[in-house]
């Protein structure tokens, strides 16, 4: 590219780059504060959170991360905050995090009564149902972060709670149509014995029968050999069975899924929990802007984003979004506002994103990813739906028992 | 004679011998940068033929002239850095500081001042050109993109995408001087030619937002609606503007369409399907061509801007992303 001259080019960088320093400590100074505007909006959301002991797994080798969702928030605040001066807006984060329940929904009280109406909740259904429980739909409103649960979304629904994280059925629908689009009709389904892995499981189970898909067979694992010494051994012989297109696995803590790959009996691709799984986010998404987001939460978290981070990040981002366009901060008014048709949010998935009204999920699209790249992003191309595509992915309102979140509770 | 005289010397006929053939044609030629090939495609506007490849920085994406036509500015966004391509010898003569990450930058008319967009660093830079020194740094919201400069030079405007916002800063004090919140990571501005009013698009909102700058209002939105493509697929970037006033091009990114839009009624005329991802536009300096980067499809199409017609398209480098011309 530079014909002319090796030193003198050296030499010109070497005055640039100095050049470059120099003015970097002068624009220190020179760094301009934005508009002035005073304070007219303080906007507190808590974030509560159970410390849950993590079972002992075979596939242990790569620690997960013991701050999913509250770096993501943490984000979330951050973006908020950045925008938030230029109106006046002041975000600020109240974090609890505890290995008990009670101090958890004692603390959301105690915010409740000193004007804390907007709480990101990491919590399992359980304890999110039990949390959701103590307040009306008008004193608080609870954004999920940490519950996959379809049963959330399907039957217990709570007019107090959205969901930024994705269900298990919005995960599996997006698995179960890329297969389908893949022509891999035909599952062999491994699954775990923990409640969480039959969830998973029976999502499935509902992807396949929605898209046409079959369950040749069921297996479920059990064997309790250490898998990093024996897989070749047992995996073989406990995958055989009818001729599958694909072995689908409902393992979500990474107890032995990740050992199914490269073993099974026929030479097949492994998907679900382990080998190519919908997440709702991962490091290798790229597209769609989301580099900047990733660098962000890498500078801030130093680790890669996660699903959850990214839930707690769509959480907070939601509320920066219902805050900035209503100018306040009641949580009944912002959840009429984001559960409106009015409400949308740019989540670096290639469109906008909003809450759907009958059951307070936020949609979006879903990635399929492996632990190197995106393969393809859901909802694929020709599973239609008469008004947004993105609602082919879990609970559509005809399939979902939940009263209209608007119509039925706000009034 | 050493090697660095030599050197000199073979690129000094090489150039003379291109200027000799490029004086020749007296064609106009624009100029692509290819975001993910480090290059710019160099396009003959008259046989509509790709001439030339150059190699520049990392991930090249803003390009613009200087006001006459001498030098071109490039963001190599990957190397944190402006370039400075001399456009006789397509020869990269200077490298400016630009902050962190710029992607999109305006050039004020004084001809001395940029106007730079630091995505990563929620930053604009304000670069002396001639001194090669930073004048100021504006914080402004998350992921400032679209960066215009009114043709007065009085005011800048930049756009944040995650913030959804656009920022008006004086040019004088480098201070923002108000805000306004538009639709859903907002991606470009474009200036009329009196100044007046400019039009800054929406990606993911879906809309255009055409503001008046006296009343810093903003006087109509435009939504647009194609036969058969998802509304959360059509997705506003690039705009251009006749000088006329007749017209307004809006590039449609992933919905692979560019609006044509009555300037004054605001009215959409017609979509024109180009390449895939359409994001950045430019006119041939008498206005009768327009061209468009199309991204995933790596190739430019041409759009005879009288008949509203797409005529050619033209195969550039990986990730075309941004296009000048210089007559």
């Amino acid at each position: 590219m530079f014909v002319c001259g090796g030193t003198n080019r050296r030499l010109t960088l070497v005055a640039l780059a100095l050049a470059l320093l120099s003015s970097v400590v002068a624009t220190t100074a020179a760094t301009t504060a934005p508009a002035a505007t005073n304070t007219l909006l303080t906007i507190k959301i808590g974030y509560l959170e159970l410390l849950q002991p993590r079972p002992p797994v075979l596939s242990n080798v790569l620690p997960e991360p013991e701050d999913s969702g509250l770096q993501g928030t943490r984000l979330g605040l951050r973006d908020n905050n950045a925008g938030g001066r230029f109106l006046g807006h002041d975000y600020q984060l109240l974090e609890q995090r505890s290995d008990q329940l009670q101090p958890l929904l004692d603390q959301a009280r105690q915010w409740q009564r000193e004007g804390v109406q907007l709480l990101i909740v990491n919590l399992p259904a359980e304890a999110l149902l039990q949390l959701s429980n103590q307040f009306s739909s008008d004193e608080i409103l609870l954004f999920n972060i940490g519950a996959a649960d379809n049963a959330l979304r399907s039957q217990q629904c709570q007019s107090n709670i959205l969901h930024t994280l994705p269900s298990r059925a919005m995960l599996t629908d997006a698995l179960g149509q890329w297969l389908l689009s893949k022509k891999l009709k035909n599952w062999l389904l491994v699954q775990g014995q923990r409640p969480n892995d039959l969830a998973y499981s029976a999502s499935l189970q509902r992807s396949a029968k929605r898209f046409g898909g079959r369950v040749l067979a069921t297996k479920t694992w059990s064997f309790n050999t250490d898998l990093r010494r024996s897989a070749q051994r047992e995996v073989p012989l406990f995958t055989q069975g009818p001729d599958y297109d694909v072995l689908v696995v409902a393992d979500e803590l990474g107890d032995f899924g990740e050992f199914l790959l490269y073993n099974s009996w026929l030479p097949r691709p492994v998907v679900g929990t382990q080998g190519l799984t919908p997440v709702a986010w991962h490091r290798v998404i790229e597209q769609w802007g989301a580099a900047q987001l990733q660098n962000r939460f890498q500078r801030l978290a130093g680790r890669w984003m996660n699903s959850v981070d990214y839930a707690g990040w769509a959480a907070a981002r939601s509320i920066g979004e219902a805050v900035s366009a209503l100018n306040l901060n009641a949580a009944k008014p912002l959840r009429q506002h984001l559960l409106s048709e009015l409400f949308q949010l740019a989540g670096f998935k290639g469109r906008k994103l909003s809450y759907r009204p009958w059951n307070g999920q936020l949609r979006q699209p879903i990635a399929l990813v492996h632990p190197r790249a995106l393969v393809s992003q859901s909802p694929q191309e020709g599973f239609l739906h008469p008004r947004t595509e993105l609602d082919t992915l879990g609970f559509d309102r005809a399939e979902s028992q939940c009263q209209n979140l608007i119509t039925g509770a706000v009034k | 004679m050493n090697p660095f005289k030599r050197r000199a010397l073979i690129s000094a006929i090489a150039l003379a011998a291109f200027s000799v053939v490029s004086t020749a044609t007296l064609a106009s030629t624009a100029y692509v940068s290819n975001e993910k090939d480090n290059s710019l495609s160099l396009i003959d506007l008259n046989t509509l033929e790709v001439i030339k490849t150059i190699p520049v920085g990392q991930r090249p994406r803003g390009i613009t002239f200087n006001s006459d036509f001498s030098r071109l500015y490039i963001c190599a966004s990957d190397d944190d850095r402006v370039q400075v391509l001399d456009t006789r010898s397509h020869q990269i003569i200077d490298e400016l500081p630009s902050g962190e990450d710029p992607e999109q930058f305006s050039l004020h008319p004084d001809d001395s001042r940029l106007y730079i967009s630091n995505e990563e660093d929620a930053l604009v830079t304000v670069v002396d050109i001639n001194s090669r020194t930073v004048l100021a740094q504006i914080e402004v919201g998350v992921e400032p993109e679209g960066m215009a400069i009114s043709p007065d030079g009085n005011l800048a405007i930049n756009t944040s995408e995650t913030t959804s916002m656009l920022h008006w800063i004086d040019t004088r004090s480098h201070q923002i001087v108000h805000n306004t919140r538009v639709g859903q990571r907002p991606r470009h501005v474009e200036f009329t030619r009196d100044g007046n009013r400019f039009w800054a698009s929406s990606e993911i909102g879906g809309n255009v937002a055409v503001l008046d700058v006296a009343s810093r209002e903003v006087i109509h939105t435009l939504t647009f609606k194609i036969r058969g493509i998802h509304p959360d697929k059509v997705q506003p970037v690039g705009v251009k503007l006749t000088d006329d006033g007749r017209y307004a091009f809006v590039a449609l990114g992933p919905a692979n369409h560019i609006a044509v839009v009555d300037a004054q009624s605001f009215e959409v005329l017609d979509y024109l399907l180009v390449g895939r991802r359409v994001w950045h536009m430019a006119f041939s300096p008498d206005q009768k061509l327009l061209l468009s980067t199309n991204g995933i499809s790596g190739d430019v199409s041409v759009i005879d801007v009288e008949r509203l017609k797409v005529t050619k398209s033209i195969k550039v480098g990986r990730y075309p992303w941004g296009v000048a011309v210089k007559p």
